[in-house]
């Protein structure tokens, strides 16, 4: 290493790894190099001034040695922070503000079909539209759960836990039925919703959420399932308690339909004794559902621990009636456009984005 | 002339054949005009030159001849005969056909034929259930939709999202009074309604005092109420109780709302007590360790 380090030609190198020689030197007893004792001397001019200083061609990409190359990459970066935070305190209430790093939630451009709460035009919809039945308090969610032809395992046990995480759900198995047949079926024994879940090689992949008495329906992506028993430090089962729901960042009016579409899965009370709350939570169009029992430890601090099975969802449709895959109107399809970066702006055209 | 012998000898054994696929165990012949699939010396249809096929073609059953006195015109060289759709039909139609050709010919036609008359009823069958349709994937598309969502996972912070919505809930009071601890939360809204109320609430517990006494026989309800949510990691105590009690006090918890709120405002002693009169032993007890339960 010192001969390496001998090698390389400036003496600026030279000098710099003399410096870390000597203090090693110091650390863990190495044998002396005629070099090092030649280094001294000036070493300890240097130490006199002000530690050591290099030229200012210098520059650390020059060592060719890569850990001692990183660790004065290091050095150097905790310098120049220090100084910069000194900076900062001595300027005191005249420093400029911290600077916000860009994510892409800062850089996203506003879109324009936001829903503003007070907007008439959205509320007269809602109060038209097909969920409005459930919201003035007519109907009673009741679900049916079932699957595409032949479940595997995995997607039989996901069905089962759904159906204990929402209240008033039913499993039924398949058997190779035409959806057509079975809507006017669900429909005349009074169940609100219909959901299918797809599955493909052994793992569920898809969900149609279909509201019945011919309401919409959209047909998801649906990725990462996980099962209870795969979830890390959960708790007991749910019980039979009708669940909290929380639905965050569904603010476009896309985003609003699909929100009530999923708050119109479950019943309208809420028990609050049994403290579960389901949560779909929608952060750049992937809605995350997940499923937690929570405890009030005191006024400022709530814990939670999840239990029921999770999973996301990306929405790839939304269609006017109900499941039709030929004849239907579809009020929204996820197109693959192929968009352009921009290197500071971010536009989500693609997205026809469920949130800002 | 046409020596089957020799040519069998030849691409069967010896030399190349360009239709042979052989296997570990079997030889198959790739040829189309094939009886039976495997590469044999009486399945050939280049080493015999009398020979027969049954073929399908777009749902239609074909029986194709080959005679010797035909080997030299390869143009000529298959009879094509369409059979009959009814399966008993066209079984005759072949013994018709092959009169006086060898066994082993006509009887593997009969059961090439019923072999293809089998497969066609399924397919039929088929056509008329639900198909399954096979979507492609872009694994481009998908790698990049994986990351993303991983990415969007890690911006949701979902724990502190929920988090913040349940606190946010329980302040705006959605809990109703279930959760007595929140004595901080009602101080600080005291704090701010102090002016508004004060004269509110004074009239308000004077109220209570008359009508503590009214509640005093219910207060075994409020009393596992508070032990449920005091003791809060009771999952398992009797919810049904609970929730009935509630059910019952939901008036009077009411009434407690606003003296819970006095009760962060003012000392929490004598007539806010009113509805823990009874429990009043029990209550100095919890008001002591209420105040420690916020470190707790």
């Amino acid at each position: 290493m010192d001969s390496n380090e001998a090698t390389t030609s400036e003496s600026v190198s030279k000098k710099k790894g003399k410096t870390k020689k000597v203090k090693r030197k110091v650390k863990h007893d190495e044998a002396p190099v005629q070099e090092m004792e030649q280094a001294e001397g000036e070493e300890t001019e240097k130490k006199s001034e002000s530690g050591p200083c290099f030229p200012p061609t210098f520059s650390v990409s020059e060592i060719k040695n890569k850990q001692r190359r990183h660790s004065m990459f290091l050095k150097l970066k905790e310098e120049k922070r220090k100084k910069k935070k000194k900076e900062r305190k001595a300027l005191g209430d005249k420093a400029p503000p911290k600077e916000v790093p860009k994510t892409i939630e800062n850089q996203r451009i506003y879109d324009e079909t936001t829903v503003n709460p007070e907007d008439e035009e959205v509320a007269f919809d809602e109060g038209t539209d097909e969920f409005s039945a459930y919201f003035n308090r007519l109907t009673n969610p009741k679900v049916l759960i079932t699957t595409s032809d032949r479940p595997r395992g995995r997607t039989v046990r996901f069905c089962e836990q759904l159906a204990t995480v929402i209240p008033h759900a039913h499993v039924y198995y398949r058997r190779g039925l035409a959806l057509k047949r079975v809507i006017p079926q669900c429909v005349s024994r009074g169940f609100t919703y219909l959901m299918v879940i797809n599955e493909d090689r052994k793992v569920p992949n898809g969900l149609v959420l279909c509201h019945l008495p011919d309401g919409p329906t959209a047909h998801f992506k649906v990725s990462n399932v996980r099962l209870r028993k795969e979830m890390k430090r959960r708790g007991k089962d749910p019980t039979e308690h009708v669940p909290e729901v929380i639905l965050n960042n569904f603010t476009t009016r896309l985003g609003h339909s699909i929100g009530r579409m999923f708050a119109a899965l479950f019943p309208h009370d809420p028990q609050f004794v049994g403290r579960q709350v389901a949560t779909f939570h929608n952060q750049r169009d992937f809605i995350f559902f997940r499923f937690h029992r929570y405890i009030f430890k005191n006024e400022k601090k709530v814990g939670i621990q999840e239990l029921g099975p999770r999973f996301t969802l990306k929405l790839r449709s939304l269609q006017k009636g109900t499941f039709d895959s030929k004849f239907g109107e579809y009020e929204w399809v996820h197109k693959q456009i192929h968009y352009n970066w921009s290197f500071y702006v971010f536009y989500f055209i693609y997205f026809f984005s469920l949130n800002i | 002339m046409q020596h089957d012998d020799v040519i069998w000898d030849l691409i069967g054994n010896k030399s190349f054949c360009s239709y042979k696929v052989k296997t570990k165990t079997q030889q198959f012949c790739r040829n189309e005009y094939n009886i039976t699939g495997l590469c044999n010396r009486s399945s050939c249809p280049l080493a015999n030159s009398q020979y027969a096929t049954v073929r399908e073609e777009k749902g239609l059953c074909y029986l194709y001849m080959k005679v010797i006195e035909r080997a030299a015109f390869p143009a000529r060289m298959w009879e094509k005969v369409k059979l009959d759709r009814n399966y008993a039909k066209a079984l005759e139609q072949i013994d018709e056909n092959l009169i006086y050709w060898p066994r082993f010919i006509r009887h593997k036609c009969k059961q090439r034929l019923t072999k293809i008359t089998q497969y066609l009823i399924r397919i039929r069958k088929l056509t008329l259930k639900r198909q399954r349709k096979l979507v492609p994937l872009s694994r481009k598309v998908e790698r990049r939709e994986k990351r993303r969502e991983e990415k969007a996972l890690i911006a949701a912070q979902l724990e502190n999202a929920i988090e913040k919505e349940l606190l946010d809930r329980l302040k705006q009071g959605t809990y109703g009074d279930i959760y007595n601890f929140p004595i901080h939360a009602f101080d600080k809204a005291m704090e701010k309604q102090e002016e508004d109320t004060e004269s509110e609430e004074e009239e308000e517990e004077d109220e209570e005092e008359s009508g503590t006494r009214e509640f005093v026989a219910e207060d075994e309800f409020e009393e596992s109420d508070l032990s449920d949510f005091e003791g809060s990691s009771d999952e398992e105590e009797d919810d049904e109780e609970v929730s009935s009690e509630e059910e019952e006090t939901e008036e009077e918890l009411e009434e407690e709302k606003t003296k819970a709120k006095s009760k962060g405002k003012a000392p929490l002693k004598g007539p806010i007590r009113k509805k823990r009169a009874y429990v009043e032993i029990e209550y100095e007890q919890e008001t002591e360790p209420a105040q420690k339960s916020k470190a707790t």
